[in-house]
């Protein structure tokens, strides 16, 4: 078995760096850029520990919080283009 | 045993740095299509390589344990998760550059914009 705990601490680090980038990027698609960079962390994240604490369940909600995030960052870019729902 | 621990370990670092390298490019950059570029390809890259450790570990207890091992539904979804990974992140990655063109984003520095005033981009 290999130690997957630091894998885990770097992936963190990663995500609250984009999360700096949320919070001061300038406008809406900047934005939007670095919420789906965190959403791809997370799921690369969930992997990492469903591996980590030998549960299969965490790579389903893995998979679903990927289809999830793409519908989400998809409807976001709807709403930056302008157009109706 | 040995050698796939030394291949996981080698998959790891490699997606870790460009994870890193993807993530910094986010505050490099000066627009958003540079800050997209970097990090949508950056993290795909990392993000392929950490789950194709996940992969050869499960794989190699599953090799190791026989067939009915609950190591391959690790295994398995893993996969199903990389699969939807690389599908969703690509697509969104266009859908954003699109939206963000479309709602009149200018890169910085730019000074010709071929797709201005075409409806069909």
């Amino acid at each position: 078995m290999i130690d997957w705990l630091p894998a885990i601490i770097v992936m963190a680090v990663c995500i609250i760096i984009a999360v700096a980038r949320i919070l001061i990027g300038p406008g809406a698609p900047t934005r939007l850029v670095a919420f789906d960079t965190i959403n791809t962390l997370v799921v690369a994240s969930m992997v990492i520990v469903a591996m980590m604490f030998d549960q299969v369940i965490f790579v389903d909600v893995a998979i679903v919080y990927a289809l999830l995030s793409f519908a989400m960052t998809l409807y976001v870019a709807k709403y930056i283009q302008g157009d109706k729902f | 045993m040995d050698a796939l621990n030394i291949v996981s370990y080698v998959f790891i670092g490699i997606g870790l740095f460009f994870n890193l390298i993807g993530v910094f490019g986010l505050h490099r950059f000066p627009d958003m299509y540079t800050r997209l570029h970097a990090a949508t390809k950056c993290t795909t890259f990392g993000s392929i390589f950490l789950i194709m450790a996940v992969i050869v570990q499960s794989a190699g207890i599953w090799a190791m344990e026989g067939t009915h091992s609950p190591q391959s539904v690790m295994c398995i979804h893993a996969v199903l998760a990389l699969v939807a990974l690389l599908v969703t992140n690509a697509t969104g990655a266009h859908a954003i550059a699109r939206a963000a063109h479309r709602s009149g984003e200018k890169p910085t520095r730019a000074v010709v914009d071929d797709l201005e005033g075409k409806e069909n981009d």
